[in-house]
């Protein structure tokens, strides 16, 4: 690093060789901004943000812990007692177990249904977002740096992006993905596939917002000056455009990960999600529904409020990332 | 302005082909089009002399050439699933989706502006908060589970209302509309409220946002200082000015809408073209897709077109030409 | 002489923010006779437009009257409710904005936004006020009234558009109108053809006006009397001749001396050091104490109160002594800007 000033990292002047410990160290210099930043300020001062942070967390190490958690193993048919399928909630058994939250049809305990689910919600939602973000970083990168045609294809396939609804966009890919992978056990592939259309479908809000920061990096010295002495400029650039990029990205992430949530739950319940082998809240409130008529209004409504305060809390950091970073990012 | 309107429309025949050639793509390579079509039992020469019959070895632009024609004359070929022309089940249905978004987005603008309207002149009024917190958690809410705690409440519970289907159809011949017949209205209430909420919060807030940026603006302080009555700076001066951008979101939510239709439609079993297109992703019924696709291309691009016209006649400024103005900046 | 037309005593404007109250006007002294202008002058954030909105009771909140009285009148009209404000905004007392390419709806042609004005007002019938409207921007001298009296505001040009704001201002006939700089956004060319306008319409009508500027030339050409603000208190007010001629506050003497004068042999402008303090932290004392050349050590204690000077009044120390202040040579400004004064 000393070889060259060019290239020094703008967190600070000791940054590590390798690339791993440099992350490492970036990361920290990171950290240590955010909490002496009005940041964690802003957070303390807000209760509803703290509630919601709350809420996410539960989910969180619920879905992390769900094997330890959960009351009943609902992936083992022999542990489901059949006779007591449709307990209400907290309700006699057949058996004489005890349900917090009822059962379902085949006897399987809501609450450990509720949180396996939010574990599948919570791997395809997560998941969905760092492709995303992945693939939008990439290509605004690419379209900032390159310019020309390569810019103008990946601008325009984006305003097409923005013109139709995520949901309508990750449809078709999830379609054509089915029709592609029939007789290719379309099932087994199902969250890959949703995790795939889902990233797809939002991408395009990290790229705009790259690329803007690119083309203000882009003609700054020191970027010449890394092309000067042989360094790859789109390294560099990388190491200059990330920091700066970090908080709206991370806003965008927050809040696309409560839509990445919605859109996989508003998949599954439109039956083209992942198979009820694997049921996320989504799934289970599809199945739910179809028990409401016959007054088993728990098997619905408490998967649909689980998937509420995930969504309403996911968001709500989002929305306070967003005020608390705004006034330093525009 | 003609120069603007032909440049729209130039966009609009863009935008039309890249979705066309998507669909294009979709309809011919995924999936093998005569697997979907003949049976187990067809020779290879069968399938080959069916493939040269259907034009499936033509060179590529000219094949594109050919699904544009066909699709700009509404014919899709056939549906794998139904076995019938695409374009009929598709004008079956669309009288039902239209109707649903049409009253969804009267709901919206009817329910979402006056709210807007309300919270920007009452900020600070306990009936706003709750509006704004209503809406917050509307935005939160995703369609399917709206439909279902309607469903749940005014349907199972207070049992006022059918929990699905669209009765009450009268067939006027080139159209069948449910809106004649009590029944239909009924059936019509609740769908039209779970697909219209996301789009009612998202007026309100934008009307909200907008009224309030008017309502800071000097032409206003000048209205109250000429000593107009607050009902005309409001809603003579305020609210119109408000209503520019409120047009295109509006508009472009009109698309949003008839795209969303596709949850609410299933939730509520309503038979539109939604449900056909779920449907057709289960099963992979491809020409239905892309056919729906195109479809929904188009509503987006005319929707685009009207609120292109719409703000001429909205905003005087864009109508006339600049005259050569002198003085000032 | 008679009742003054407007009569502001000890007006106080206050912002309440996270950080405490905030005083934007404090303590405010003034009259307007009928038919007179008045020029307000002040660096920006002196308070005068405040002073203006408080007057027609146009305060942006969270801004409020906080002390004092708006007299017009004789009735006091700074506690009335909404409703009877209302009805005296653009009757009683007009305003004109800063701004002509902001101040009209563009949505609306001039002519609408006129009717809409004289129907508030009268009870003409709508041809009537149409035909109102018609002659007003006949009086403001747009061309060919009758039909500009259709177009829409943007198809005018910036000088047009200010003319057309006069009228509006001046449809109901009001006895006073206020006028926030209303030359600054106009070319320099247009601006001198806009005062006169105003001017003389006023004269015409009898109107009075309070013409807030921050330009002391606007005042010196157009003003009867002025009002020299600083940091939300008046510092001088008096006849405009004389407080061009033998200014007596240390701040309004730094102000004149900023001005560039035709025929003048001076060889630089002076300027004032320092800048207007910020709302935050008003020192005590008199607010200038900082930055005035002459300052005791009473200033920097002691508020001062308007103290008659001649034929003005001044918040300054330096007069106290009404008879001493009296004998001070006019011409015999503070020692720092002397060579300037000429």
């Amino acid at each position: 690093m000393t070889d060259s000033p060019i290239d020094r990292p703008s967190a600070g002047a000791f940054a590590p060789r390798s690339p791993l410990a440099r992350a490492g160290f970036w990361m920290r210099e990171q950290w240590r901004a955010a909490a002496e930043s009005d940041l964690w300020y802003s957070f303390r001062r807000s209760p509803v943000t703290i509630v919601a942070a709350l809420i996410t967390l539960i989910f969180v190490l619920g879905s992390i812990f769900a094997p330890l958690i959960a009351p009943y193993n609902v992936f083992d048919p022999g542990a489901n007692n059949l006779m007591d399928g449709l307990t209400p909630p907290l309700g006699d058994s057949f058996s004489g177990s005890s349900y917090l939250m009822g059962t379902d049809l085949q006897g399987r305990d809501i609450l450990s249904t509720i949180i396996y689910g939010s574990r599948i919600s919570l791997i395809v939602g997560v998941c969905a977002v760092i492709f995303a973000a992945i693939l939008g970083v990439s290509l605004g990168l690419a379209a900032g740096y390159l310019g020309g045609w390569v810019d103008s294809l990946i601008m325009r396939t984006a305003d097409v992006f923005l013109s139709f609804p995520t949901i309508l966009i990750a449809l078709l890919v999830d379609g054509v993905a089915r029709a592609v992978l029939t007789g290719h056990r379309a099932g087994d592939l199902a969250v890959y596939v949703m995790i795939f259309s889902i990233g797809v479908s939002t991408w395009v809000q990290y790229a705009r917002t790259v690329r803007g920061q690119t083309l203000v990096e882009k003609n700054k010295e020191y970027v010449q000056a890394a092309r000067l002495v042989g360094r790859h400029p789109v390294l560099i650039m990388l190491r200059h455009v990330l920091p700066n990029v970090m908080g709206p990205v991370l806003v965008i992430a927050t809040l696309g990960l409560a839509l990445a949530i919605i859109t996989e739950a508003t998949l599954s319940f439109l039956g083209v999600g992942v198979p009820p082998t694997q049921p996320s809240l989504g799934t289970l409130i599809r199945i739910g529904q179809e028990e409401l008529f016959s007054g088993s209004w728990w098997i619905t409504i408490f998967p649909g409020i689980a998937l509420i305060l995930l969504a309403l809390s996911v968001n709500l950091l989002g929305d306070w990332l967003r005020d608390a970073l705004n006034p330093k990012l525009r | 302005m003609a120069a603007f309107i032909i440049k729209r429309l130039l966009h609009s025949v863009i935008v039309m082909l890249a979705v066309g050639f998507v669909a294009f793509l979709m309809f011919n390579y995924v999936g093998d089009p005569i697997n979907n079509m003949v049976g187990q039992e067809t020779t290879v020469v069968q399938r080959e002399q069916l493939r040269e019959q259907l034009g499936l070895n033509d060179p590529f632009y000219l094949q594109f050439l050919r699904f544009a024609g066909n699709a700009a004359q509404g014919d899709f070929g056939l549906s794998y699933q139904h076995r019938r022309p695409v374009e009929d089940i598709i004008m079956e249905r669309l009288p039902a989706t239209l109707e649903l978004s049409i009253m969804s987005a009267l709901f919206a603008l009817g329910v979402g502006v006056p709210m807007g309207v309300y919270t920007a002149l009452n900020r600070n009024s306990v009936l706003s908060k709750v509006f704004m917190f209503v809406s917050l958690v509307g935005v939160s809410l995703p369609t399917f589970l709206i439909g279902i705690l309607l469903i749940f409440l005014f349907a199972v519970q207070l049992q006022w209302l059918p929990s699905f289907g669209r009765p009450g159809v009268v067939d006027l011949g080139w159209w069948h509309t449910s809106l004649l017949t009590w029944d239909g209205w009924k059936a019509i209430i609740m769908p039209a409220i779970t697909l219209g909420l996301f789009q009612m919060t998202l007026i309100m807030r934008l009307v909200r946002a907008e009224m309030l940026g008017v309502l800071r603006t000097d032409y206003i302080k000048f209205a109250r200082a000429r000593g107009l009555k607050n009902r005309a700076v409001h809603f003579g001066h305020a609210l119109k000015n408000t209503m520019v951008p409120v047009i295109t979101v509006t508009g472009l939510q009109l698309g949003t809408i008839i795209a969303f239709a596709i949850i609410t439609e299933t939730v509520f079993q309503w038979p539109g073209i939604g449900l056909l297109f779920i449907g057709a992703v289960r099963d992979a019924d491809i020409p239905v897709m892309s056919a729906y696709l195109v479809m929904i291309a188009f509503f987006f691009v005319v929707i685009n077109l009207i609120v292109d016209l719409l703000y001429f006649a909205v905003d005087p400024r864009l109508r006339v030409e600049r005259p050569g103005a002198s003085g000032g900046h | 002489m008679s009742d003054p037309l407007l009569k502001v005593e000890d007006l106080r404007v206050e912002f309440p923010t996270r950080r405490g109250t905030l005083v934007a006007v404090d303590g405010v002294s003034f009259h307007v006779d009928q038919g007179e202008v008045l020029g307000v002058v002040g660096e920006s954030g002196a308070g005068k437009s405040l002073t203006g909105s408080a007057v027609i009771g146009l305060l942006e909140p969270p801004g409020r009257i906080a002390g004092g009285q708006v007299i017009l009148e004789g009735e006091r009209i700074d506690n009335l409710p909404y409703e009877r404000i209302r009805r005296i905004r653009g009757r009683k007392i007009g305003a004109i904005f800063q701004d002509p390419l902001t101040s009209l709806n563009p949505l609306y042609t001039v002519g609408r936004q006129l009717v809409e004005t004289i129907l508030t007002h009268t009870d003409l019938s709508l041809s009537k006020a149409r035909d109102r409207a018609i002659e007003l921007l006949q009086e403001v001298g747009i061309p060919a009234a009758d039909r500009r009296v259709d177009s829409f505001p943007h198809q005018f040009s910036g000088g047009m558009r200010q003319r057309v704001v006069i009228a509006l201002a001046l449809a109901a006939n009001p006895r006073l109108i206020i006028a926030d700089e209303p030359t600054t956004a106009l070319d320099v060319s247009i601006q001198a053809q806009i005062l006169a306008l105003l001017k003389r319409l006023c004269r015409e009508h009898g109107t009075a006006v309070i013409l807030v500027t921050h330009d002391m030339g606007v005042i010196a050409e157009t003003a009867n009397r002025v009002a020299v603000m600083y940091a939300g208190r008046m510092a001088e007010i008096g006849p405009v001749r004389d407080v061009i001629k033998h200014p007596r506050h240390p701040y309004t003497i730094g102000l004149m001396g900023a001005i560039p004068s035709v025929g003048s042999d001076v060889e630089r402008l002076s300027q004032i050091d320092g800048s207007m303090p910020r709302l935050t932290d008003i020192p005590t004392g008199c607010a200038f104490n900082p930055r005035c050349t002459k300052v005791l050590d009473r200033c920097r204690r002691d508020r001062p109160d308007l103290i008659p000077a001649g034929t003005s009044e001044v918040a300054c120390w330096l007069y106290d002594d009404a008879g001493a202040a009296a004998d001070i040579p006019a011409a015999q400004p503070a020692p720092g800007v002397a060579h300037v004064a000429g």
